[in-house]
Parts: C-alpha cells; sequence; structure tokens
C-alpha cells in the first residue's frame, strides 16, 4: 500500500510490480474497446457539436449578431425556438409526475398476492414493445372524430360533438402517459421488491395504520427511488420526438424542442443551429435532474432523521 | 430471492404482508379490498387497460378492414393490405435490415460491454469514477443531444443513411447499457471462483472461457434481448441517419405516417404497425421467460436486522 508512492531509488520492485500494485496491469487491455468506442462515438462527436454551435452559419450571424454567439443568441431571442423550453417542460413535467404517483399505488396493490397478478403485471408492461409509432397510430384511430371512444361517449350521451383529442395537447399527453407509465410501474415496483417486509410488518405490530405504515415506512424508504424513476421517465417524455410530430400539432402546442432540433437538422441543413438547439436540451434537461437530485437528499433526510 | 418467497416464509409468519388475510386481522388493519382507495386503482388500471385494448384493437381491425368510416366496425373484412404493404414499402428489405442491424449491435455491444463490465465489477484502477461516469453519460442523455452532433460527423465522414452509421449510432446507448447490467451481476460472482482456476494454473483466456462464460449466460443473454428490444424499437437515433436503403422497420412506418402529400393509405401503416407489434412481442415473451422485470434494479436484502 505503502510502497509504490516512495521513490524509485529505495524500492527494489520492477515498475511492473509497482504499477500492479496501484491497479495497473495487463487485464486493463479489456477496458479498451469500450474506451475506444466512449472516446470515438460519444466524446468526439460531442465535442465536434458543442465546436459547432461557436460556428454559426452567416444567415444566422446577419440576423442575430453576436458574433461566434450568433447561435446562442438567435436560441434565446429568437421567440418561434425559446418557446419550444417552455412546451417541452409543459409536456415532459406532468406526464413524468403523473406516471411516477399513479404508479405508486398501482406498484401497492400488485405487490399483494392475488390471481391473475402475473396477467395483470404482464399487462401493465406491454405497452413497452407497442413503441411511440405504433400507440401514436392507435390513437389516430381510436381517439379520432370518428374512433371508438368519442363514438362510445356519444352513444352514452355524455357529449354531444365529438371531443378534439388528437393532433393536439392532450394527444401527445395520452401518448407520453400510455407509453411512460409502465415505465415508471415497472422501476418502482423493483424498488418497492427492495424494500424489507419485516420492516412493514413490525410497525403494523406496533399498532400502525396502513396510511401511518406508509407515510412514515414505506415513503420514506421508497424516496431515492422514486426520484430516479422520476429522472428516468423524465428523460423518456423530455425527448419526446414521433408521437410530438404524429398525435400532436407540429407547428403549434407541441412545438417541442426535439422537433425543433431536427427541423434545423433536417430540413434547413443548418447543422450548427441543430447542434445549437440540441446542446441547449441536454442542459434543459440536466437542471431538471439536478434540482430532483437536489430535493431528494432534502426530502430523504427530512423524513428519516428527524422522526427517527 | 423474490419479494414473494421472503413474504410467504414461515420466518415472517401471520405478520407478511405479502398476502391477504380475512382471520387474523392486526390491530390498525383493514381489510384492503374493501376500502375504496383500492377500487380507486383498480378503476384506473381499467381505463388504462380500456385505452391499451382501444389503441391495439383500432389499429388491427383497420389493418383487416376496408371503408372504416363512420361505422363501429368497417364494412368489409380483407387480408390484402398486409400483401399490399408488403409491397407497397419492400419490407422484405426493410424487416431484414432491421434484424441485421439489431443483431449486429447485440453482439458487437456484449463483445465490448462484458469486459469492460468485469473490470469495473472486479478491479479499482485510476480514472475509474471518470469511466463510470463516461459510461453513464449516453444513458443519461436525451438521445437528440448526441445524436445531432453524431449525426453530422457520421455525413461529414461519408456514412450518411448507410447501415453501418445505423450500427454505430446504435451502439452509443448500447454498450453503456449492456455495461450498467452486467456489472452487477458480475459482482454477485464469487471471486473465489477465479482464484480457484488461478491456482490450478489457469491464464487469463482460460479463467474467461471456462470459468466466467459459462456464469455468465444468464446475464449476457438477459442484456442481449433488451439490447435487441431497445435497438428494434429506437426511433430517434436511426431516423437522423438512415436513408431508404437503411430503414428499420419504426423509421419506415414513421416515414410511410408523415409522407408529404396526405401520406400513404392509413391502412397500409396499420397493417405494417400491427406487423411491427408481432415481432416486439415475440421477442417480449422470450424475453420474459428468461428476465424477471421487476427484479431488474433492486434485490431484496437477505440480512434482516432483527
Amino acid at each position: 500500500m505503502t510502497a509504490p508512492t516512495t521513490s524509485g531509488a529505495r524500492s527494489t520492485a520492477s515498475l511492473r510490480h509497482r504499477l500492479a500494485e496501484r491497479g495497473i496491469d495487463a487485464s486493463l487491455w479489456l477496458m479498451v474497446p469500450a474506451l475506444v468506442f466512449a472516446l470515438a462515438l460519444f466524446v468526439y462527436p460531442f465535442s465536434y457539436g458543442i465546436g459547432l454551435t461557436f460556428q454559426p452559419g452567416l444567415a444566422t450571424q446577419e440576423r442575430w449578431g453576436g458574433g461566434v454567439f450568433a447561435n446562442y443568441v438567435a436560441f434565446f431571442r429568437d421567440p418561434f425556438v425559446f418557446d419550444s423550453v417552455w412546451i417541452t417542460m409543459r409536456l415532459a413535467l406532468p406526464a413524468a409526475l403523473f406516471n411516477v404517483l399513479a404508479s405508486i399505488p398501482v406498484a401497492l396493490v400488485l405487490r399483494r398476492k392475488f390471481r391473475g397478478k402475473r396477467f395483470m403485471t404482464s399487462v401493465l408492461v406491454l405497452p413497452i414493445t407497442l413503441g411511440t409509432v405504433l400507440t401514436a397510430q392507435g390513437l389516430l384511430i381510436f381517439a379520432g372524430r370518428q374512433g371508438w371512444l368519442n363514438r362510445t361517449l356519444m352513444s352514452i350521451g355524455l357529449i354531444d360533438e365529438p371531443l378534439q383529442l388528437v393532433n393536439n395537447y392532450v394527444g401527445v399527453m395520452f401518448s407520453l402517459i400510455i407509453t411512460g407509465f409502465p415505465f415508471a410501474f415497472l422501476l418502482v415496483s423493483s424498488y418497492l421488491s427492495g424494500i424489507d417486509p419485516s420492516l412493514d410488518a413490525a410497525a403494523r405490530t406496533l399498532g400502525a395504520g396502513w396510511w401511518q405504515r406508509f407515510r412514515r415506512i414505506t415513503l420514506p424508504l421508497l424516496a431515492p427511488g422514486l426520484a430516479t424513476t422520476f429522472i428516468l421517465t423524465f428523460v423518456l417524455a423530455f425527448s419526446v420526438f414521433p408521437s410530438a410530430r404524429l398525435v400532436g400539432d407540429a407547428m403549434g402546442s407541441t412545438r417541442v424542442m426535439s422537433l425543433m432540433a431536427f427541423r434545423a437538422f433536417g430540413e434547413q441543413n443548418d447543422y450548427a443551429m441543430a447542434s445549437t438547439i440540441a446542446l441547449m436540451m441536454g442542459v434543459v434537461e440536466l437542471v431538471v435532474v439536478a434540482i430532483v437530485l437536489a430535493w431528494r437528499s432534502l426530502f430523504y433526510k427530512g423524513s428519516t432523521g428527524g422522526k427517527g | 430471492m423474490s419479494a414473494l418467497d421472503t413474504a410467504g416464509s414461515p420466518a415472517t409468519g401471520t405478520a407478511s404482508p405479502g398476502r391477504p388475510r380475512a382471520t387474523s386481522r392486526l390491530p390498525g388493519e383493514r381489510s384492503l379490498a374493501a376500502s375504496p382507495s383500492t377500487w380507486f386503482v383498480w378503476a384506473g388500471m381499467a381505463a388504462f387497460l380500456v385505452f391499451l385494448l382501444g389503441i391495439l384493437g383500432a389499429v388491427v381491425v383497420d389493418s383487416f378492414g376496408r371503408q372504416w368510416f363512420n361505422t363501429w366496425l368497417p364494412a368489409e373484412w380483407t387480408a390484402q393490405w398486409y400483401s399490399g404493404s408488403w409491397e407497397r414499402f419492400d419490407l422484405a428489405h426493410v424487416i431484414g435490415v432491421t434484424v441485421g442491424v439489431a443483431l449486429t449491435v447485440v453482439v458487437l455491444s456484449v463483445l465490448i460491454g462484458v469486459p469492460a463490465a468485469y473490470l469495473l465489477a472486479r478491479r479499482s484502477f485510476p480514472g475509474k469514477r471518470l469511466v463510470n461516469v463516461l459510461f453513464l453519460l449516453p444513458i443519461l442523455m436525451p438521445p437528440i443531444t448526441f445524436g445531432i452532433p453524431l449525426a453530422t460527423v457520421m455525413y461529414s465522414f461519408g456514412l450518411g443513411r448507410s447501415v453501418i452509421a445505423v450500427v454505430l449510432v446504435n451502439l452509443v446507448p448500447s454498450v453503456p447499457f449492456v455495461i450498467l447490467t452486467m456489472t452487477p451481476f458480475i459482482e454477485q460472482i464469487n471471486p473465489a471462483i477465479e482464484s480457484a482456476a488461478r491456482m490450478c494454473g489457469a491464464g487469463m483466456r482460460q479463467v474467461f472461457t471456462r470459468v466466467l462464460a459459462p456464469l455468465l449466460v444468464p446475464g449476457i443473454l438477459a442484456a442481449s434481448i433488451l439490447v435487441l428490444v431497445r435497438t428494434v424499437g429506437m426511433f430517434e437515433l436511426t431516423f437522423l441517419v438512415s436513408g431508404p436503403q437503411s430503414d428499420t422497420l419504426v423509421v419506415a412506418i414513421y416515414r410511410a405516417m408523415t409522407a408529404a402529400g396526405g401520406g400513404e393509405a392509413r391502412q397500409l401503416i396499420s397493417a405494417m404497425a400491427v406487423m411491427y407489434t408481432l415481432t416486439m412481442l415475440a421477442m417480449l415473451v422470450v424475453a420474459l421467460r428468461f428476465v424477471n422485470p421487476t427484479q431488474l434494479v433492486a434485490q431484496v436484502k437477505d440480512a434482516r436486522d432483527d
């Protein structure tokens, strides 16, 4: 432990031996393919993209000024682009929040033993296979003006006119919940199965009701897992792209950031601006993730340290 | 091992929360089956189910129907949309590309990821935290954020719209995913087994092929199936670099739905979507035979405090 830190004059061990003691030996070659892969396909393109954001096109420079920062000036000044941040947030935050909150009671109920439990779990997980594109196609047919949903609601007399449920905000929200909920449910129930049931049993022996047990035992233990689930579901909902285009209103209420980035990339061939929007997407997402993580550490301390 | 086994074991006895009980009710205990909150949950699940069945049913019915406008069901039934979309979109080629890309990505990401996962699980070396962060970033970032710079690089190297580009782009989230799922799996294999093999004179290569590989098969299988499902379902990254000759099935459906000038007949797309779902469903059924999804993240601690 101490020998390799001393100077070479005193140590009689070979260089190879000293390196091995610090954890550097031939077996590190196993890491090389993965490192080469990460550098070539992730680090290099990503830094290239960051460099690209500081090389604005001539048109952008002329219109927005700001020299090398023209792309960023355009991003913050152009309301057509900048509003997409709020549009994305208005979709992704409620969707992720709903998915996490709704999966807590469902996971709690499905944790108990009953007939058909395996079937219920499989059905709830099924939409993962559908993917956003099929969900979009199904929603367009099922919830469209002539679809079964509107037809049923009209024939039982709840509404007179068909509801507009697709090609707007509601349609994208439906699609986010249908694809995101199974994922949140899977994660929450796996975190739930990691909580030792004997803690709950002990609380029950001491006379705690189910709300007390949930509030004082299950929830604090589950909170870190819930935060992680929220982050992962948010990441999924945040990069919504096909459904925003297919069941949403691509130029209006569901003009999300990924659509704007793709528009700059595929339609305008403005790679610099596309990279800027993509990078800002990452920044916005990181901000939300950081807030959730900070909140998690607060919440977690508060409920175990204070009352324990 | 699983939550249910622990709950049902005699160690926890009658106070087990895992099973409904009518006879021995403890203080503060209510029958959950009768409480309104439970009914609320069941109602929510039923609503979700109705939507799910509606969406699936609508697509399936649409793909078999003809002249479905203002009625509950189509006027006539036909299977011609399937043969129609098969020819119209050259689905033999598209499915060939999809399967080829997915299998290549699985093999490559296992070959690259498993050795790295082994090192991360067993060794400590300088810069290990940095390496960990490096492999975590592609999973945490929105795919578009690294996808657009990556696609720009691909196009500038002249790889745009080629199958190679599609494979490379899909490797970016897959390799970290394999590393992330395999590291805990390798950690739970007893290192004494490897030491014993070393003592008996096995070299690094022999330890890997004779000792580790057989033990790792279940984990590799699970990770491979998940990567396969993810790659077949991956839309954003594939869409950024693929062209007509290298579209996977999802991207082909999307392109058909957004085609300029009103697009293709809706039923053609529905037929294609049904075929896609059947493929995914088959893979998921196979996957669920090997992986218990609710146990992927955390495992019940065996140790008890009491």
